[in-house]
């Protein structure tokens, strides 16, 4: 009976890691930027959430009005002062701009915070469980995946029905020529920036409550948001909660039987799907082409 | 006795891509209500003016001057919302997005009033039974078209259409060929890129003939031959 | 040589004059020079000054060998690669392995290059597939994975590593000298290795698929094969340095194996030096090294630092301290291209 407790945890533990990987996805399919600081970011989230909540004598879930928005912001400055001008300067810059970035925010934070690795308080929520059956859940895990889910929606619903929708797929099939048809691209990327940190700081908000974190946790998060993007298909949202539950259910299922081997299974499950699908599971054949290199059309 | 004004103006202009350059020195006008037909070899510079003109190309020397405002300097967006489309060589649809939204995003800069999605439909109502089908899955006289109903859906003034006759069957062509003639009666004024030299010369009140980034020649239609054309074309001067 | 006017309106074809193609100069010959003069002194170091020198030296040595090694893959290939320090720990481990069986650890450098560019062949068919950003942090995967597999051997120590052994016959003055001199020669054989490399229609090729794959792939590049070649020399290059970096201090656990913060070093070297040129790495080298020794006191803020200044450098002076100096003031010290000198004036 673990087992079916193991797979439903993994399966809840994957809305967690597309809820980190969304963020990344989008701003490699709008702006063909892979954020090396994401996971920084997330944790930096992480750290402002245990500021606020400290401060404020709340639990965590208290302080996400104050802290999302806030995220959102740092994501539009991010990308109208940093990634917009790495763009101007070629394929690599983006690449070395973000890892620059992601070195300076985790010793910022070594800096700041010390390397002592921190918890969240999560309130009630982080503590309670339920039961079906002989099946226990966490509520917290819960929570996270309905998030997940939540927010793909959202995100969903934002790109097919409305005109900012529009204009950002628009833009990530074909830049050029959406600057033709007079779309203003620096919106359109910073909103998309904005949200992605924004995503980014509430998945770190989930990931110190479920865990701990520290100034260095930022490097494994962005390794599996990665993958689940990869595994799941560039280019494509919820194919990332399809590779982040792959990729949950593996690590718990493999941590059942043996608990230092879990992180290892999910690297090697990843490296598989690189080898036999690299463009993943749900990708557009021209997301997968880019991967490769072969250049944005247009 | 005033002369017809000018919607569009452009002089000197030199453009390059890198350490390549493209134009050197283009001037041409355009008067309002007429039509101006772009033609030369592959590679004489026809896209890349077009483009300059829209705003995605930067000009290094000279301008370009419409409806009396230099706008050599101004992004694709205010140039649209003054009045200036493009269809795009290749037609560059969306390929993501259905027809009716790549309609809808054409309008990005500038929602017209004088060409709702309605109007749109009824001047293309192929396209209108295909309004909810991903562009990518449309024939190519339909993407075409839908390229059109795009640059239609900010109410131009200024149409610039690059190579529509591409791939299409004669038949197609001449349909949209009608269509264009039906926005001129309704006061477009339009500068078409035509690999087809007759059906160029049928449309259009004016000629502009490239020849390696430069301007082998500039006319009336009335006042040349079609020799002539062909001449300037391919290079063989006079003399 | 002068063609008859063509009937019709043709100019004269102009005159051809000749010009010469030059791949090398009277500044590179001196330079050249001057670094074999250069590398002699560095070699007697242990003999006329010894161990108070060799110990920074050979900091700076392996930087020379990292930087150069990474501009080969990033600044010329257009790989970036944030994963080599997986190579640096399997070159730590197999001179670990090869001391273990007895070999002279001194000699066990060679095989410790080999072996991390034979295991960076199968991985090399997974992430070459890739460039950009995903390539990179593709690279960042096999590197962590490298490290959980370490910390999850016990042959190898686990988690809390093992000690090198073999080394206890020599003597400390010995050893060192030795370490510093098998440093000396891995830093001489990167640099020179690499410029060699890129001199040849190697260099050509590499940076034309650096810059535009796909224009490369349609010119007949094999792009394929310098995407690889790149990789697996900067890889055994990695071993060198891991296996000279287990030597120094003897002793070899994961965590400091497979640090990310030899690829935040190699970055910040190469970018501030220069991609894309010779001499450039070893510039980034030497601000590394100076930077560490200044600034090391203040712990994590060397770090931001160190960040800050890649970032500013790939926004505001992409082509680096090098390339700026050779822009203005037209150096090109050990020059990998061609220049064109027309006649006379």
């Amino acid at each position: 009976m673990t087992w079916v407790n193991a797979v439903i945890q993994g399966m809840l533990l994957g809305g967690l890691y597309a809820l980190i990987a969304c963020g990344l996805s989008l701003t490699f399919g709008v702006m063909r930027i892979v954020n090396l600081a994401h996971g920084d970011l997330a944790v930096c989230g992480a750290y402002l959430a245990l500021v606020l909540s400290t401060f404020f004598g709340v639990p965590v879930w208290v302080t996400l009005p104050l802290l999302l928005p806030a995220a959102f912001a740092v994501g539009v400055a991010l990308q109208l002062l940093l990634f917009g001008r790495a763009l101007r300067h070629g394929v690599l810059a983006p690449v070395l701009v973000t890892f620059g970035l992601a070195v300076m925010i985790e010793n910022l934070l070594q800096v700041a915070a010390t390397s002592d690795p921190r918890g969240l308080n999560g309130g009630a929520l982080a503590l309670a469980s339920f039961h079906i059956g002989s099946i226990t859940v966490s509520w917290l895990f819960l929570a996270a995946f309905l998030t997940a889910c939540a927010v793909l929606s959202g995100l969903q619903l934002l790109l097919s029905h409305t005109s900012w929708g529009r204009k950002v797929r628009a833009t990530s099939d074909d830049l050029d020529t959406a600057r033709l048809v007079g779309i203003k691209v620096r919106p359109v990327f910073a909103t998309v920036a904005g949200i992605a940190v924004a995503t980014a700081a509430l998945a770190g908000v989930f990931i110190g409550t479920i865990g701990t974190f520290d100034p260095l946790t930022g490097t494994n998060i962005l390794i599996f948001a990665f993958e689940a993007v990869v595994i799941g298909g560039i280019g494509s949202l919820w194919g990332t909660l399809v590779g982040g539950v792959i990729m949950g259910v593996t690590q718990v299922v493999v941590g059942e039987a043996n608990q230092a081997y879990a992180v290892l299974a999910v690297n090697l499950l990843f490296l598989a799907v690189l080898t036999v699908r690299p463009g993943g599971l749900f990708t557009s054949r021209q997301a997968a082409g880019e991967l490769q290199g072969q250049g944005a059309p247009g | 006795m005033s002369e017809p004004e000018a919607l569009l103006d452009i002089a000197d202009l030199d453009v390059f891509y890198g350490d390549f350059q493209a134009l050197f020195g283009v001037s041409m006008s355009v008067i309002r209500g007429g039509a101006t037909a772009l033609v030369g070899a592959n590679g004489a510079g026809k896209t890349t003016l077009l483009r300059t003109i829209a705003g995605a190309q930067a000009a290094a020397a000279g301008f370009v001057r419409y409806d009396g405002s230099d706008i050599t300097t101004a992004p694709p967006y205010r140039r649209i919302s003054r009045g200036i489309a493009l269809v795009p060589e290749g037609r560059k649809l969306f390929p993501s997005l259905t027809v009716e939204e790549n309609i809808q995003v054409g309008a990005a800069a500038a929602a017209s009033d004088a060409w709702p999605l309605d109007r749109i439909y009824t001047v293309f109502p192929v396209i209108a039974r295909r309004r909810r089908q991903r562009a990518s899955t449309l024939s190519g006289g339909e993407q075409q078209a839908v390229a059109i109903a795009r640059a239609l859906a900010s109410g131009p003034t200024l149409l610039l259409l690059d190579e529509i006759s591409l791939g299409l069957a004669p038949l197609l062509v001449e349909e949209l060929y009608e269509t264009l003639s039906g926005l001129r009666s309704a006061g477009a004024t339009m500068v078409i890129v035509e690999q087809d030299l007759r059906r160029a010369m049928d449309a259009c009140d004016s000629l502009v003939c490239l020849l390696e980034g430069r301007v082998a020649l500039a006319a009336p239609v009335a006042s040349v031959s079609r020799d002539e054309v062909v001449a300037a074309y391919f290079g063989e001067g006079t003399s | 040589m002068t063609r008859d006017t063509a009937v019709g309106s043709r100019d004269a074809e102009p005159s051809v004059t000749l010009v010469a193609v030059s791949r090398w100069s009277a500044a590179a010959s001196a330079f050249t020079g001057a670094c074999v003069v250069a590398v002699l002194i560095l070699a007697v170091i242990p003999y006329v000054i010894g161990g108070p020198a060799e110990q920074p030296l050979i900091t700076l040595l392996t930087f020379v060998a990292m930087a150069s090694l990474w501009n080969l893959l990033a600044g010329f290939s257009g790989l970036t690669s944030f994963g080599q320090q997986a190579y640096i720990g399997v070159g730590a481990y197999a001179l670990y392995l090869v001391a273990a069986h007895g070999i002279n650890p001194f000699g066990g450098i060679v095989l410790a290059a080999l072996v991390a560019a034979v295991v960076s062949l199968p991985v090399s068919a997974l992430v070459l597939r890739l460039s950009g950003g995903y390539f990179a942090v593709a690279t960042l995967v096999v590197a962590a994975t490298f490290q959980i597999i370490a910390t999850l051997s016990p042959s190898v120590g686990g988690t809390t590593g093992v000690s090198v052994p073999g080394l206890a016959g020599y003597g400390d003055v010995l050893r060192e000298a030795l370490t510093y001199w098998a440093t000396l020669a891995v830093a001489v054989i990167s640099v020179a290795g690499v410029y060699l490399l890129v001199r040849r229609t190697f260099g050509l090729d590499a940076r034309a698929v650096g810059s535009d794959p796909v224009a490369a792939a349609s010119s007949g590049v094999r792009v394929g094969r310098i995407r690889l070649l790149a990789y697996l020399v900067a890889a055994g290059g990695a071993g060198a340095v891991g296996a000279l970096i287990a030597l120094q201090t003897l002793y070899v656990e994961p965590t400091s194996a497979f640090s990310i913060q030899y690829s935040v070093d190699m970055l910040f070297m190469v970018l501030i030096g220069g991609m894309g040129t010779i001499e450039g790495p070893i510039v980034g080298a030497l601000v590394l090294f100076a930077l560490q020794e200044t600034l090391s006191a203040y712990g994590a803020w060397y770090l931001v630092i160190v960040g800050g200044l890649a970032v500013v450098t790939t926004l505001v002076a992409p082509r680096g301290l090098w390339g700026l100096a050779s822009e203005r003031l037209g150096w090109s010290l050990l020059p990998v291209g061609y220049r064109v000198r027309s006649p006379s004036r």
